[in-house]
């Protein structure tokens, strides 16, 4: 590459600007392995975890129907909130790529139900770029979808795994684990992991056992709480 | 009755366009003596005819009117001149904005007739009678002469103004005395119907007043309502309501685009109007924040698509953009030949300065983007969560237009990440009289609770909901693959208050 021709060229090279050729926001999407399972929302939720700005909540109306509306006393960490709420997967489509233009937002959570028509390979790369060349993190969360192609830079598929063990309540529910599958990847090997939210660490993976309920989280070797998640790779 | 508290005040203004051509005569320096015969001609049919005299010329035996030609024969010595009707309609017009110095209410009447509604008002100006003295005053100072009235119903005032005595205040209780001596001409009907009136002997309102109402009515059943003097008479003593339409102030900010042929898409004129408002916004040092579009059709309709923005904006760019997706539903008809942008409020905006190394201004982004979903959207698309004080958890959130703060501090007790818009009901399979369900089934799929915790019991708000409402016992349980769901149960064994009681889904945790 010479020189950049045009702004978004400019604005992609200047984002890249951090080690491992990575641009700092990008387009992810999250696959909930069941629709009505909040697990790829807190997956989602916990990458935006300390952003700067407010986030913007994009639900399409059958989204919302079958899954519900974001409950602000149940964040998991104190976040500015705004929710739209569409008519159709085009008008979120839409939305979606007016708000990327906006650094002001911390980052944006879509919700996009099935696999719609407008929701194309083309939509993604648009999608994609635009979130790269203005520094605004997008999740997607799919539900009912399948993975079909797409220019997401990060490919998530991610489904409920059962609660550690609650130390004050051995029949309670404890700390919400995940299974966070990364089935495809543009700067990194895919790969399968445990995540769980730490309150005070930030989103942390690991390869714990499933249901690990006697795995401590702080005999976890990574403790760095960062913006992208700590991976670490046993073996 | 409020009917009866109604004060309205007519002006009757006979000789506005002369008074209008002589004061604009003495401001080019022109001195038209009092004697001078002068009149004020218009076209007609067959040449000119008379349209305003001064009191000299009337006493000459000038009438309006009457054929100009014939009108000198009469007078050799009337001076005539062109009269101006459109500029006389404008400066009327202005005449009633500017007499809202005196109440908030006007409206023009007819030619060279003004009403303004003083209900409330008179005591500014220390009673009726002192506030017509200054209302007269002050249009004396403008060189017009006037009649003015107040009456309880516009139609009585406008008879006492054009054909009362002096400054006429007619009370409530008085009005019917105070028309009976009026010619039925002041009824404010045809020449044709004041003429039948006088034919059949009724000179008078008060004659009119006097005939039984069933043989007013039996007469004139036929007769269109704006002629009928049974109905005219009712207006005036108050026994009809009498509507009436007040405009509304003009826009201060307007731009227009008059287009030589029709057209179906206004597109490629949005940002040059969208320029010229904001050139008249920046020199004032306003910015917008509702603007119109309004499209003039062929065939006689308007069209017309607002926005609004989240704070004062004059940039240009901006407010075209928010137009982008809204004109495709305007039904251009055959096309348009006249398109208007109107800055319906707008707002002191100060001239900002840029942070200096470039960065955007934050705040100024959000908003941008805020004007431009609502605009696409809709203004209840995109909200903002606000709290409120409640212990139900469906009211402990409302979601609002505008941004309010959150409480920092978690809650004491976990709440779901995700909240149904509606609980909904769960067939449950296997349950013990305190406790979770065993096994549930949601959605058709069945769940067997693995682990819960709870109960936490909520009562219901008596100040807000209907009598009846049962508490509620919400467990958070897990299922045996993992899924965390927030149920309840909608009341308890024997609480009096309905059957068994049933469960409910209503969130989920992560």
């Amino acid at each position: 590459m010479t020189s950049p021709k045009t702004q978004i060229a400019l604005l992609r090279r200047r984002n890249r600007e951090v080690p491992d050729n990575r641009p700092q926001a990008t387009l992810s999407e999250v696959f909930a392995v069941t629709p009505a399972d909040a697990a790829a929302t807190g997956f989602a939720l916990a990458h935006l975890r300390g952003v700067r700005g407010p986030v913007l909540w994009v639900q399409d109306h059958l989204s919302r129907r079958e899954a519900g509306m974001p409950y602000p006393a149940g964040l998991p960490f104190d976040l500015g909130l705004m929710h739209l709420d569409v008519a159709r997967p085009v008008d979120a489509l839409w939305a979606m790529e007016e708000a990327l233009g906006c650094p002001a937002l911390g980052g944006i959570i879509g919700e996009v139900w099935g696999a719609p028509q407008v929701l194309d390979f083309t939509a993604s790369k648009r999608l994609a770029i635009r979130a790269e060349a203005h520094g605004v993190p997008l999740w997607l969360i799919r539900r009912a979808a399948s993975p079909d192609l797409s220019a997401a830079r990060e490919r998530w598929r991610v489904a409920s795994l059962p609660s550690w063990q609650n130390e004050d309540d051995s029949r309670a529910p404890g700390q919400p684990v995940w299974r966070a599958d990364l089935f495809r990847a543009r700067w990194r090997q895919p790969g399968s992991w445990v995540a769980r939210l730490d309150p005070a660490r930030g989103l942390i993976m690991d390869h714990g056992s499933e249901g690990a309920a006697s795995e401590s989280p702080v005999a976890s070797p990574v403790s760095s709480p960062v913006a992208s998640p700590v991976l670490v790779r046993h073996g | 009755m409020a009917e009866r508290a109604r004060r309205i005040t007519a002006l009757w203004l006979p000789r506005f366009a002369i008074e209008r051509w002589l004061v604009l005569a003495a401001r080019r320096g022109e001195d038209v003596p009092p004697e001078v015969a002068l009149a004020l001609a218009r076209p007609g049919t067959h040449g000119p005819v008379i349209h305003a005299t001064t009191r000299a010329a009337e006493l000459a035996g000038v009438q309006a009117g009457a054929r100009a030609v014939d009108m000198r024969a009469l007078c050799p010595v009337l001076r005539l001149e062109p009269a101006d009707t459109e500029a006389d309609s404008l400066a009327l017009e202005r005449l009633m904005l500017w007499l809202r110095r005196f109440c908030p209410w006007t409206a023009v009447d007819g030619a060279g007739g003004v009403i303004l509604d003083t209900t409330g008002s008179d005591h500014l100006w220390g009673g009726e009678a002192a506030m017509l003295v200054e209302i007269e005053t002050a249009l004396s100072h403008l060189g017009l002469s006037a009649g003015l009235a107040i009456a309880p119903t516009p139609a009585a005032a406008r008879a006492l103004a054009r054909f009362g005595g002096v400054r006429a205040i007619s009370g409530a209780d008085q009005i019917e005395a105070q028309i009976a001596p009026l010619p039925v001409a002041a009824l404010g009907l045809g020449a044709d119907t004041v003429l039948l009136l006088q034919r059949l002997g009724l000179k008078t309102i008060g004659d009119l007043a006097a005939v039984p109402r069933l043989s007013l009515a039996r007469r004139f059943n036929r007769t269109p309502a704006a002629e009928n003097p049974l109905i005219a008479l009712d207006r005036m003593t108050g026994r009809l309501p009498t509507p009436l339409d007040a405009p509304a102030d003009p826009p201060r900010y307007l731009a227009r685009t008059r287009l030589a042929d029709p057209v179906q898409d206004p597109t490629p004129w949005i940002p040059a109007l969208c320029e010229d408002l904001c050139a008249a916004l920046t020199h004032d040092g306003m910015g917008a924040r509702r603007i119109t579009l309004t499209l003039y059709r062929t065939d006689g309709e308007i069209a017309a698509a607002s926005v609004a923005t989240a704070r004062a904006s004059r940039d240009a760019a901006h407010l075209a953009r928010l137009f982008e997706g809204r004109l495709d539903r305007l039904d251009p008809g055959f096309g348009f030949d006249l398109i208007t942008l109107v800055g319906d409020v707008t707002e002191a905006l100060a001239v900002r300065q840029r942070r200096l190394d470039g960065a955007a201004d934050d705040a100024e982004d959000l908003a941008r983007l805020t004007d431009r979903l609502r605009a696409r959207l809709g203004p209840r698309a995109l909200t903002a969560p606000a709290p409120r004080p409640s212990h139900i958890p469906e009211r402990a959130v409302t979601w609002a237009g505008h941004a309010a703060p959150l409480p920092a501090s978690a809650p004491p007790v976990p709440r779901p990440l995700r909240m149904l818009d509606h609980p909904e009901e769960l067939r449950v399979l296997y349950a013990v009289p305190e406790g979770p369900p065993a096994q549930f089934v949601w959605r058709r799929r069945p769940h067997r609770v693995v682990r819960f915790a709870g109960p936490e019991r909520i009562a219901p708000e008596w100040w807000a909901d209907k009598p009846g409402t049962r508490l509620r016992d919400y467990y958070r349980v897990e299922d045996h693959e993992g899924h965390r769901f927030w149920i309840y149960r909608d009341g308890v064994l024997g609480d009096g208050r309905g059957q068994e009681p049933r469960w409910f889904l209503q969130g989920l945790f992560v």
